[in-house]
Parts: C-alpha cells; sequence; structure tokens
C-alpha cells in the first residue's frame, strides 16, 4: 500500500508541475499565431487530449488481450480505468475542437472541412458504446470478456474510419497525406511539451484509478465473505 | 472414465466449485446430489465443455479437456431441463440437423430408428413447438444420443415432467444407459437419485462432501446424509 | 468438407425455420417500406435532389433493417438457451460463426434483392447495375461479419434492441461511407478509377474484421 501510494503522490506531482509550465508556455511563451490569433492557442490542448484519448484506447485494447489470454482480473481493471480517462479525455478534445472550429470556420461543427473532429467524435461514440456495453452486462467475468472483446474490434475499426473520414471530401483520395506542420520552432516546442504533460497526467490518473478499483473489489470480496458467513482470509 | 483432479471455477471472485476430485469407471452410473448453488450444473457444463476451468484439469476416456475439446464433445451426450430443439422445425428435422453437425453416417436410418426408440414415430413430421413438455424431453434424448456416445451428461433431467412422462423418461434412460455407457446425472431430487445408480456423491459448497456405494445406501440414510451435510438443504462454504 | 457440411447444415436449419413462420422477412420488409415512406416524406424529394440522397437514404434502411435482423437471428439461439446445441456439437467455434454470419447475410441480402427494386421505382433511378449490386453484397458481409459477433455479446443483455445498434454502428461507418461513395459515384456514372480506393477499404474492411471477428468469437461464447 505504501509503495503505491508514493509513486502516485510522484506521478501526481510531477503532472501538476507540468501541467502548470505547460499553461505558462501555452500562454505567455508561445508566440502569437500569425492569422488565428489567440484562438489558435486552443490546439495545443485539443491536440494533447486527442492524442490521451487515442492512447487510452490503445491501452484498452491491450488490456484486453491480456484479460482474454489470462483471464486475471487486474487486466479487466486496467482496461475500464484507462477507458475512463480516455472518455474524459476524448469528450475534452471534441469540445475543445468545436471552440477551435468556431472562429476559424464559423461553424461549431465543420463537418466537412474538418474531418479529424468526425473521427474524435467516432472515438467518443465507441467509448460510450464501450460503457453501455459494460453496464448491461450483469455478469463479472462475462462483462469482463466482452468489454475485451470489443475494445479489440473497435480499435482495429479505428485506422480504417479515419481513412474514409478523410477520403470523404476529396476527389482523389490518397492514403498518405503529407502536411507541413506550419510550426515555428516555439510553437513545437510548446506543442510536444504539452503533449508530454497530458501523458503523464493520464499515467497518474490511470495509477491512481486501478487502485481504486483494486480497493473496491477488496471490500466487494470482504463483503461477500461477511454476508455469507464465511469469514476469515483465504 | 473420466478423471477429475482439483477442478475449481470460480466467476470474478466467486467461486461455484473448490478443488473437486473425481473419478468416474467406465459403465459407472453416478449421481450427484446438492441443494441449489452448490455448483452442480457449473461442473456438469464444464465437463460438457460449455465452460472452462479456472484450475484443475479433466480427462474424459484419456483426452485432457481443454486442447482437445472437439474429439471430446463427440463422445459426450447433453440433457438438461432445457430440451434444446428448434421449435420452427419438425422432429425429424431436428433430429436430422444435430446428426449433421455430429458428422452420423446412414442419418435416415438412424433418425428413424431413433424416432421408434423414444416413441415418436407418430409424431414425425410435428413441428417441435406442437410437442408436449415431456415429448420435448424425449426428443431431447434422442437427440444427447444420436451420435452413440459413450459418455451421458444428464443435468436435471426430470425438472418440469409430471409423473406419467417423469417415469416415461425413467425407462428411457434406464434402456439407454446400460453397462456401456458412463452416465452421470445430477439431482435435487433424492428419490430419483438412488435408483439407477452405482455411486452417490453429494455436492454441496463447491465441494464433495459425501460419498457412497447406492446399492448399500437406503433413502433413509440418504436423507440423513443430505441433510447432515448440507445443513437441511443449504448449501455451505469451506468450514 | 466436414465443416463445410456442418456450416451448411446451420445456414439450412435457418432457412427452413425462417421459412416455416416467414416472421423475420415480413417484420424486416415492413419495417424497410416504412423507413422509405418516413424519408420520402421527410426530404420533400424532388427530382434533381433524388439523387443526391438515394444512397444515403439506402443504405441507412439497410442498416437498421440489418440490425433488426441480427437481433432476431441470435435471439432464437439464445432463448431456450439452444446456442449450447451448437456448442455442444464437435466442431470448432469458428464453424458456428461462419454459419451463423452466412445466415445472417442470406436473410439480409434477400431483403435487399427486395428493396431494391422498390427503391428504383420510387426514386426513379436505375439501382440495379451489377457494380451497385456488387457494392451491396461487400457491405453486407462486412456488415454481418461485425453484426454476427455483436449481436452474439449483445442478445445476453436485457437492452439488446438498443445495445446492438450503438455497438455496432460506429464500428461499420466505414463500409456505410465507402458504400454510399461508390452508390453516389455510379449513379452520377463515374469512372471506377475514381471509386477504385473505396472499393479496396471495403474489400479491406471485410477481409480485416471477418478474421478479427471469428477470432474472438470463442472468447464470446465460452467462458
Amino acid at each position: 500500500m505504501k509503495a503505491g501510494s508514493r509513486w502516485g503522490d510522484l506521478l501526481s506531482g510531477l503532472s501538476a508541475a507540468m501541467i502548470i509550465a505547460a499553461l505558462y508556455l501555452v500562454f505567455l511563451y508561445a508566440p502569437r499565431e500569425a492569422t488565428m490569433g489567440d484562438v489558435q492557442r486552443i490546439f495545443y490542448f485539443h491536440v494533447s487530449s486527442a492524442w490521451v484519448g487515442f492512447f487510452a484506447f490503445f491501452v484498452t485494447l491491450l488490456a484486453g488481450i491480456g484479460y482474454l489470454r489470462t483471464g486475471e482480473r487486474r487486466w479487466d481493471v486496467l482496461g475500464f480505468s484507462s477507458a475512463e480517462i480516455g472518455v474524459t479525455f476524448t469528450a475534452m478534445a471534441v469540445m475543445s475542437g468545436s471552440m477551435w472550429a468556431k472562429p476559424t470556420w464559423n461553424s461549431w461543427w465543420p463537418w466537412q472541412q474538418e474531418p479529424r473532429l468526425v473521427l474524435v467524435t467516432i472515438l467518443l461514440l465507441i467509448y460510450l458504446a464501450y460503457f453501455m456495453l459494460r453496464t448491461f452486462v450483469q455478469e463479472a467475468e462475462q462483462r469482463a470478456r466482452f468489454a475485451a472483446v470489443y475494445g479489440i474490434v473497435a480499435f482495429a475499426s479505428v485506422p480504417l474510419t479515419f481513412m474514409s473520414v478523410r477520403w470523404w471530401q476529396r476527389l482523389h483520395p490518397v492514403v498518405f497525406d503529407r502536411q507541413g506542420a506550419g510550426l515555428t520552432r516555439p510553437m513545437l516546442l510548446t506543442f510536444l511539451f504539452c503533449l508530454l504533460s497530458f501523458t503523464v497526467l493520464y499515467f497518474a490518473l490511470l495509477l491512481h484509478r486501478t487502485r481504486l478499483a483494486k480497493l473496491a473489489d477488496e471490500v466487494n470480496e470482504l463483503a461477500q465473505r461477511l454476508h455469507s458467513g464465511w469469514g476469515g482470509r483465504t | 472414465m473420466i478423471e477429475i483432479q482439483g477442478l475449481t471455477k470460480s466467476f470474478g471472485h466467486i467461486y461455484a466449485l473448490r478443488g473437486v476430485d473425481l473419478q468416474v469407471a467406465e459403465g459407472e452410473f453416478l449421481t450427484i446430489v446438492g441443494p441449489n448453488g452448490a455448483g452442480k450444473t457449473t461442473f456438469l457444463r464444464i465437463l460438457a465443455t460449455l465452460l472452462k476451468p479456472t484450475r484443475g484439469f479433466v480427462r474424459i476416456n484419456g483426452l485432457d479437456l481443454a486442447p482437445a475439446d472437439v474429439e471430446v464433445r463427440r463422445q459426450i451426450g447433453f440433457v438438461s431441463h432445457q430440451p434444446l430443439i428448434y421449435s420452427n422445425l419438425t422432429v425429424a428435422e431436428n433430429l436430422r440437423f444435430y446428426g449433421r453437425i455430429y458428422d452420423v453416417p446412414e442419418l435416415e436410418q438412424r433418425v428413424e430408428a431413433l424416432l421408434s426408440l423414444v416413441g415418436l414415430d407418430g409424431r414425425t413430421h410435428s413441428l417441435a413447438r406442437t410437442l408436449s413438455r415431456g415429448m420435448q424431453q424425449r426428443l431431447s434424448v434422442a437427440r444427447s444420443i444420436i451420435h452413440e456416445p459413450s459418455i451421458m451428461l444428464l443435468d436435471e433431467p426430470y425438472t418440469g415432467l409430471d409423473q406419467q412422462a417423469a417415469r416415461m423418461l425413467r425407462g428411457l434412460l434406464q434402456t439407454v444407459s446400460n453397462k456401456s455407457h458412463t452416465v452421470l446425472m445430477t439431482t435435487h431430487n433424492l428419490e430419483h437419485a438412488l435408483e439407477p445408480a452405482d455411486r452417490l456423491v453429494i455436492l454441496s459448497g463447491g465441494q464433495i462432501v459425501f460419498q457412497a456405494e447406492a446399492p448399500t445406501l437406503s433413502l433413509a440414510e440418504l436423507r440423513e446424509a443430505y441433510w447432515q451435510h448440507t445443513e437441511g438443504g443449504r448449501s455451505l462454504g469451506p468450514s | 468438407m466436414q465443416f463445410l457440411n456442418k456450416l451448411l447444415a446451420i445456414v439450412w436449419k435457418d432457412v427452413v425455420a425462417e421459412l416455416r413462420t416467414k416472421e423475420l422477412f415480413s417484420s424486416m420488409f415492413v419495417f424497410a417500406l416504412l423507413m422509405i415512406v418516413i424519408f420520402s416524406f421527410s426530404f420533400d424529394l424532388r427530382v434533381e435532389r433524388v439523387a443526391e440522397v438515394a444512397p444515403g437514404v439506402l443504405w441507412v434502411t439497410f442498416a437498421f433493417a440489418g440490425t433488426l435482423e441480427l437481433n432476431r437471428s441470435l435471439a432464437t439461439e439464445v432463448e431456450g438457451a439452444r446456442l449450447d446445441g451448437l456448442l455442444l456439437a464437435p466442431m470448432e467455434r469458428s464453424t458456428i460463426y461462419f454459419g451463423k454470419m452466412l445466415g445472417n447475410l442470406v436473410f439480409i441480402l434477400a431483403i435487399e434483392a427486395l428493396m431494391l427494386p422498390i427503391f428504383s421505382a420510387v426514386f426513379d433511378l436505375n439501382l440495379l447495375q451489377p457494380g451497385l449490386l456488387f457494392t451491396v453484397l461487400l457491405g453486407t458481409i462486412g456488415f454481418a461479419a461485425v453484426g454476427t459477433l455483436l449481436s452474439t455479446m449483445a442478445v445476453n443483455t436485457r437492452a439488446r434492441e438498443v445495445l446492438l445498434p450503438v455497438l455496432l454502428f460506429p464500428i461499420i461507418l466505414p463500409v456505410v461511407l465507402s458504400a454510399v461513395k461508390i452508390t453516389a459515384g455510379m449513379l452520377d456514372g463515374q469512372p471506377w478509377t475514381d471509386m477504385a480506393p473505396w472499393l479496396r477499404l471495403l474489400i479491406g474492411f471485410d477481409i480485416i474484421f471477418a478474421t478479427v471477428c471469428y477470432m474472438t468469437f470463442d472468447y464470446v461464447v465460452q467462458g
């Protein structure tokens, strides 16, 4: 217990420090963008949130595979903990994307012009489907198995969905697209630091969430034993 | 024959079976009794390859359950209180379907023979949903032996049957389970338990708590043992 | 060959059972008709706009009717635990998956075959071109591949009718997008080369997901 909370404290402290530093970089250090002005600063948070959203789902995928291979509860815990964090960041990405879109394209939902926003929204829908599935399956073991399988199948659909949404507006779809970042050095630095600090925050939250789930499991097991009159430890 | 060692099954942190050890000889008729929640159905379903064990191993006729499960299924016939028949297919179509997925040779003759064995030859072309519960259970037995399995697993087969239907089923099972078949039957009805059995086992709280040779046991002794080991029918945890 | 025999046995069983009652078929048919009527009124279809909306309407109708079929098809197995009957048989779980998938495919294609002439009449478009029919086939294969797996999960819950579309639709989006693009392209008379990437995406989806779903089916049916 002690070691766990030490790591937790360390990560919490680190992510807090990094987020504060990132805020400084985004609002004070990074230069004002030529065409869009200060609104462009949302970009740093939007992309970082989206990144965490996808990364978290990837972790859920790995956790799903781990559960199917071993049947151990801790993989399921990792899966849904990561998904909880992922869905939060994805929702943030959708909202920040919308806030960025309005001044940029004068539309809250530039469906035609910005396929990436569509993709992030689909990821959000997949997350919600994942949780809906977990909610409606009664039995714990079955729930873990189904969630694992859904995580795998859903993740496999993401690249294909990405491609199809991207090509939707083009006359001649291409598989790979080279796009210049259009970022100056200070902007690039800010962007990468933001990305990193969000990732550290993700891991801090993941650690806390999985610990919480483990404690909840222990409580449930004790309650079970108390209820059936068995008592004691195994 | 069936060899079971340390069979454990958990659903999350709920243990349905806690280390069951059992050996069943060829041709033996074993009855397993126990209260609800004792793990009888889980036990049988694992043997039928419908569930995977959490720990322990099961060997059926020399085949390990996990890697060889397709082969194992060929040797098992399973009857539960669900007849597993398709309501919108006729009696004959149901048997023909199962015959096909069990690779039964000379299917037509086999279906005919089975129908007369279970006394359903008058209803060959009736839709399964028009059959009474007792007739459905008879069809279920036919389905379960279509591939001539050497091992029969019966999970509370008398559930929902009236006196007459139960009598017919008992007669049918006796015909079917002569010495060339190994039979495992679960029931919570002690009267049904003794009569056809060679050996009897009481399962409670996921463990075997009592074993005896059936011919040497009277119904009264069985009731006494049952009461004692399950505290009046309540499923116990480990003491 | 045993594999094929058992696969076809499963499909045959589903077809015969359905022909007896025709419940599923008739409800899908009525549902699809209803959708056309509703869409006709909602979009206030005038001649110039029809070709623009038709591909979307077509595929939305197919997707919803298909969901209806998937739910019913698995429900008949799960009611009365009949899936156990299949699981007890000496065959790989994947045979069950492919058997059910093929059965679903047959039923959905049957409804689509019925609806295409009706759509053509209502929208005054020729939807019976070979290229389009081929696209319908490919799209339905992808739909059935993922749908069979997901309906096996959803049918175990008490919210199956709602849960299945929620699980299914985000995942089959590439299928719907590709199919709509190709359908629209064909109605516009665009050259094949323009649509080749979409076709490749559709075929890629079918192959990838038939594989992923058949590999994970085992874990869904056996605990």
